[in-house]
């Protein structure tokens, strides 16, 4: 696959914090701070899947949304084909902010939440066309039908309702619904992490295919490295707010450096009962973003702590071509004995 | 040469839901055999009859369920002809459950130390004192530390990890002999995931228990069991040693199951796709229950069930054609 190296997105020190306040109605203290995500910065090519991974909790999502602007940023920018969306989302003009709505979508996690039980399938694939109106009213139906189509789905479907569909079904519904307004640009939240396992190639699959035919650019988000390995083309690993690691995905798997990121290969169990592997098991558990350790995040976790680690921070540079890293000891590279890929 | 009996016995288990929509055959004609010290996995996807299973060997199977047919045998006793009294001093006492999800496993309104307490006094006859004493010691024995601050929280002040520890806990506090653990990781992140899969492991070897692993991670199986029974839509396609399993699948099903989850050190361009989806329990497919997404089924496989046979060194085929069939495992590579 040829990748181009046209810059589709690009996130400049994205960052969102989330108040919290004191229990109680009238006069509530806000108590800090949630840390959700801090001063996060990388690019998207065209036609590229970016892979986005880390544990529950270490701002996946929130970046996801906030790229969509599903929820606004407290600082930072996102530049989508070098516009200022952030700005545009701000000032609010409906028609600049339709326009990028078009070209963005975003596919849920949970295909049991995000369709209506009272819609059709028609109509829950017809609704973006009939708030966009980018094309005339008499095309809709056969959009519907072409896209039913595109995703798998038999014309017969149109007319039953999510509650007839199994889980890989409802996301295929959930896939044309995205695609209806035929966006350049996808973000993926984990979608299969709801769906059996033998169902999961096929969606996979799927969003590969739709991807090499209509040429999307995704930011497919996901905790299970067996998947993000499959289908994406670069890699960024998250711990508690901050990228840690960015590599394209052979690179990332076959030589990571970040301590976080060994220890997160290696943790997952490899179906195969003759390779018995060395894990390494972190101690502890993720601390709470609302007050994260100073300095490097993961310090208190890391086997490869210095004394500096918890006094600065580092910050994400290039260690080599096009694998950027924020550690200050990073894993001795190419010491693949201890870990198990 | 005959071999010892094994601790626990499930033939031809069948637990139906007779629920308005019609009868859903959960679990059909089920057999799986769990010996002393091992460590049985149960894999399958959502609606394969695992969980349902593990609550007919316990008979705690809710409403509108009911075992129709087969026969459980623990430690040579018929755990079906017991009356409800017996039953209750092997649930917890001999046979431990530990549940998918901590959250909702664990009571919201009683302190950790309450809820260890209260399985330690049921079974084992002790005053609150000691009962207390002795659940501060098993909750060092799973590695939570600050056990004495822990012991006085409650379930919603500590984290998914500690809390399926404190479950660990709680299965152990009696010295069972057998212990079922549904999906124990499922909710976990795959940090805490390696963290508790390594406890119950340590856990497993120091105590000499069997465990029955329920799960739908074949990567889990690999890494912690040693036999394997692997349950589609309700019936057991094949069981053996897992190596035996993964580097010579007998049934297409397991197979299929291989191949199609991404292997982190193979990349492939394409996965290998099972067709369709899980088929509807209240009106499975007639014959072989996996014929509609095989693809080597024939006739047969619509016109008759097969039988779940024995192929020699322990394992269990159900599939018309496995003689016949030389399928590749993607793992013995």
């Amino acid at each position: 696959m040829t990748l181009t190296a046209e810059t589709v997105l690009e996130v400049r020190e994205l960052t969102k914090h989330f108040p919290v306040y004191e229990k109680g109605v009238i006069l509530r203290r806000k108590l800090g701070d949630v840390h959700a995500v801090d001063q996060v910065s990388f690019d998207i090519k065209k036609n590229e899947t970016f892979g986005l991974v880390g544990e529950s909790g270490c701002g996946k999502t929130t970046i996801a949304k906030c790229m969509l602007y599903l929820e606004p940023p407290t600082s930072g920018e996102i530049l989508f084909n070098e516009k200022n969306i952030t700005e545009i989302f701000k000032k609010a003009r409906k028609d600049q902010v339709l326009a990028l709505r078009r070209q963005m979508q975003y596919i849920f996690q949970n295909p049991y939440s995000s369709l209506d039980p009272r819609m059709t399938v028609a109509d829950i694939i017809m609704e973006p066309l009939e708030v966009h109106k980018h094309i005339p009213r008499n095309e809709w139906q056969d959009r519907m039908y072409e896209l039913l189509r595109m995703v798998g789905l038999e014309d017969y479907h149109a007319e039953r309702y999510p509650h007839e569909f199994s889980g890989g079904q409802r996301q295929r519904v959930c896939i044309a619904r995205a695609l209806a307004v035929d966006p350049q640009f996808i973000a993926a939240d984990e979608p299969v992490a709801s769906l059996d396992v033998s169902v999961r190639a096929q969606i996979l699959n799927l969003l590969q295919e739709l991807q090499q035919k209509l040429g999307i650019t995704y930011l497919y988000i996901s905790h299970d490295l067996s998947t993000v390995r499959h289908i994406c083309h670069r890699v960024a690993v998250m711990y508690l707010g901050k990228i840690v690691e960015i590599a394209e995905t052979d690179e990332l798997f076959e030589n990571p450096l970040h301590p976080y990121t060994v220890a997160l290969l290696s943790a997952i169990p490899v179906p195969d009962p003759k390779k018995k592997t060395h894990r390494i098991i972190l101690p502890g558990e993720v601390p709470s973003p609302v007050n994260p350790p100073p300095a490097c995040r993961f310090h208190p976790r890391c086997p490869r702590r210095i004394d500096i680690c918890s006094k600065v921070e580092p910050s994400l540079l290039e260690a080599r071509p096009g694998h950027w890293l924020a550690c200050h000891n990073p894993w001795p590279s190419k010491s693949t004995a201890s870990y198990n890929v | 040469m005959t071999l010892p009996d094994p601790l626990l016995r499930v033939q031809g288990l069948r637990t139906h839901f007779y629920t308005y929509a019609g009868i859903v055959k959960a679990v059909d004609n089920v057999s799986l055999e769990v010996n002393k010290g091992e460590t049985l996995g149960v894999v399958g996807e959502s609606g394969s009859g695992k969980t349902v299973t593990a609550q007919s060997v316990l008979r705690v199977v809710p409403p509108p369920g009911k075992i129709v047919d087969g026969k459980i045998e623990f430690q040579g006793k018929n755990l079906l002809a017991l009356r409800e009294t017996e039953m209750q001093q092997i649930r917890g006492k001999e046979i431990a459950y530990i549940f998918q999800d901590p959250t909702t496993t664990l009571d919201p309104v009683y302190t950790v130390g309450d809820q260890l307490a209260e399985v330690i006094m049921r079974h084992q006859k002790l005053s609150k004192k000691d009962a207390w004493t002795k659940a501060a010691d098993l909750l060092k024995m799973v590695d939570i530390p600050d056990a004495d601050i822990r012991i006085h929280q409650y379930p919603h002040e500590l984290s998914g990890g500690t809390k399926q520890r404190i479950a660990i806990a709680r299965a152990l506090s009696c010295e069972p002999i057998l212990i079922i653990a549904d999906e124990p990781t499922t909710a976990l992140d795959v940090t805490i995931q390696a963290q508790i899969l390594d406890l119950l492991r340590e856990i497993k070897d120091r105590m000499n228990l069997a465990m029955v692993l329920i799960t739908h991670d074949m990567g889990i199986v690999a890494e912690i069991c040693d036999r394997v029974t692997v349950l589609y839509a309700g019936q057991v396609c094949e069981s053996g040693t897992v190596e035996q399993v993964f580097e010579k699948p007998k049934h297409p099903y397991t197979q299929a199951l291989l191949t199609s989850v991404p292997n982190l050190a193979l990349r492939k361009e394409k996965l290998s796709v099972i067709p369709g989806n899980v088929p509807n329990l209240i009106d499975p497919p007639s014959g072989c229950r996996f014929n509609p997404r095989c693809q080597y089924a024939q006739q047969i496989c619509i016109d008759r069930v097969p039988e779940l046979e024995p192929i020699g060194e322990g394992r269990m085929v159900h599939c018309h054609r496995w003689k016949e069939l030389d399928l590749k495992s993607p793992v013995a590579s």
